[in-house]
């Protein structure tokens, strides 16, 4: 499977719009192309509004809606929706929130699922079958049918903190943004099925110079595995980054919030649209420009969590 | 070494899923000095009798409805725009492909702007004098305009899937169609349509799936209004579980959810299922 997958992101060899030939597919081929340069704008120029309108007082952001001017940066333009963000809402707390929370759910899911992938790949125990049909099989429910039970639930849980154990539940912490996201079925069957694809000699080989399963693990298995760890850290990023039902309810507390769910609140600040487009342009810019630098893997995770069903 | 994975699954979602089926028979509340009680269906009775609970499933199912079929299709034609082998052709993939990487927070506030009565939406319309409604605002339009924005946002995460199946289908297939005479509508039927099977279930699934899920657009662009027009299963079960901490309560709704997705996704199984007993 991931043979196939690893190559979508090039230019492939299928149906291709023949370029040459008739008069017909010659108009085809223009028609294609106008459809495919509309689309782009129809994509992409909303996104452009958003970014462009942030350097805009509302004035000129109004001002500028008939025409092409409200897709470029000109008139009066002005840092100032920049700076009224960090003025109204602390909002360099919530974006340290947001970096906290994505990247440590990213590193413990790559550490957590790896193993667990890597038990069920070259382990032998009973039910592991039974173990791998259980993880594909939760695969199927949707995060917002757990969502509320979860919630109660995890207001019973108990942590260790400086003061010995508390019960006072997790709400209202880092801890209940990150751990329940840690373990992930997608991810652990992403490794499953990568790890499967590594001969099996080179394990043989590093027992036979005296290595351990987690050796073989950490030394052998993990640095091979470089693509599914990308894939994984995609996977897991961008839901993370983006998430939004969840610490709605889990957090209420202004210095834990991540910065998706400050936007809303920022929202009802009654604020100007020049100030909610600077925000939602600091949250979205960099992740799009991670995206356009590292467009190829993007996609090519996607594509495999097309295997799924 | 399974352990680490193992705990944090049965304890985050083998035990949520377990505790749904309970937690929907009592009147367990999100914060309360007094344990929950067992209160047989009295959930379900006040659920089935509620009109937002019919009018939040009826908007759920009509949503699905009108998107996943629309939205499957439009991610078809744009796989098979960008799947042609031409120079520049990463650009076009990458550029439908940029509302997926935004989160739908950012994607609701910026259409909620171009949905206002003057936003950018009726500005444009006005040019070619069409009056366009108060998009948001009136129960006619809500949930379309909901349901434009959506499709919107997650086409281009379908489109790169169809695209990982049209790659699978052999060229020579092509080849050989168009020796024997085919057009490209023939080719399309005959060599594209059967070689994506398995691709069509799969986005079938989770397009339904992600429909059905609808709350975030909901709860930053309309709150459930206008007069309940885009309520939806999940914004109502946020609404009650946890604005009103009637966890019990929220537990029926999150379990009628589960039955109805599980539901829709078995018959969607049974109809896409694999007919051909060679393979």
């Amino acid at each position: 499977m991931s043979d196939h997958l690893a190559h979508v992101a090039d230019a492939s060899a299928a149906p291709a719009v023949r370029q040459a030939g008739t008069h017909d597919s010659r108009t085809a081929g223009v028609l294609t192309m106008t459809l495919r340069i509309v689309l782009c704008f129809v994509f992409g120029l909303p996104l452009v509004f958003m970014i462009v309108s942030s350097f805009k007082p509302d004035t000129q952001i109004f001002a500028d809606l008939g025409g092409p001017a409200a897709f470029l940066p000109v008139g009066d333009l002005t840092m100032a929706n920049y700076r009224g963000v960090f003025d109204r809402v602390p909002f360099a707390t919530f974006l340290m929130n947001s970096v906290i929370i994505s990247v440590l759910t990213v590193v413990l899911g790559i550490i957590v699922n790896s193993m667990a992938a890597f038990a069920l790949s070259r382990l032998h125990f009973s039910g592991q079958k039974l173990v791998l049909g259980v993880i594909l099989a939760t695969l199927i429910v949707p995060f917002e049918t757990l969502a509320l039970p979860l919630l109660w639930w995890c207001n019973q849980l108990p942590w260790i903190d400086e003061n010995g154990l508390s019960f006072s539940g997790w709400l209202d912490t880092y801890q209940v943004q990150i751990v329940p996201f840690v373990a992930n079925a997608f991810s652990i069957f992403l490794y499953y099925q990568y790890f499967d694809s590594i001969p099996k000699e080179l394990d043989e080989a590093a027992t036979v110079d005296g290595a351990g399963w987690f050796r073989i693990y950490r030394s052998v298995v993990m640095p091979l595995a470089g693509p599914a760890t990308a894939t994984v850290a995609i996977l897991t990023f961008l839901p993370a980054w983006n998430s939004y039902l969840w610490p709605l309810m889990a957090v209420q507390s202004e210095t834990l919030r991540p910065a998706m769910v400050g936007i809303d609140y920022f929202k009802q600040l009654n604020v100007s649209w020049g100030q909610i487009m600077a925000y939602a342009s600091i949250i979205t810019v960099p992740v799009l420009a991670l995206f356009v630098a590292f467009q190829r893997s993007f996609i090519n995770s996607i594509a495999s969590s097309g295997v799924k069903g | 070494m399974l352990a680490p994975a193992g705990i944090l699954m049965v304890t985050f979602l083998l035990i949520p899923i377990a505790l749904t089926f309970v937690l929907a028979f009592t009147n367990a509340r999100l914060i309360s000095p007094e344990p929950a009680r067992f209160v047989g269906l009295d959930n379900f009775a006040r659920l089935f009798d509620s009109s937002t609970f019919w009018s939040s499933l009826r908007n759920t199912i009509i949503f699905a409805v009108v998107i996943v079929p629309c939205q499957s299709a439009f991610a078809l034609l744009l796989a098979i725009l960008v799947n042609a082998k031409m120079r520049g052709v990463n650009f076009f993939r990458t550029v439908y492909f940029l509302p997926v990487v935004t989160s739908m927070v950012v994607v609701s506030m910026l259409w909620m702007f171009m949905y206002q009565p003057n936003g950018l939406v009726n500005v444009t319309l006005a040019k070619v004098g069409i009056a366009g409604p108060d998009w948001l605002g009136d129960p006619k339009t809500a949930l379309f305009a909901l349901i434009v924005m959506s499709a919107w946002q997650a086409v281009g995460f379908h489109m790169v899937i169809w695209l990982s199946g049209l790659q699978t289908i052999p060229g020579d297939l092509y080849e050989a169609a168009s020796l024997d005479g085919a057009n490209p509508w023939q080719q399309f039927a005959h060599v594209t349509w059967p070689g994506l099977r398995q691709t069509r279930t799969f986005i079938l699934i989770t397009i339904t799936i992600a429909a059905f899920s609808l709350f975030t657009q909901v709860n930053i662009m309309t709150q459930g209004g206008p007069l309940d027009s885009t309520s939806t299963v999940v914004f109502m079960a946020v609404r009650t579980g946890f604005q009103q901490q009637q966890t019990g309560y929220a537990a029926a709704i999150s379990l009628v959810f589960f039955v109805l997705v599980l539901a829709v996704n078995l018959v969607q199984r049974f109809l896409t299922r694999d007919k051909d007993p060679r393979k």
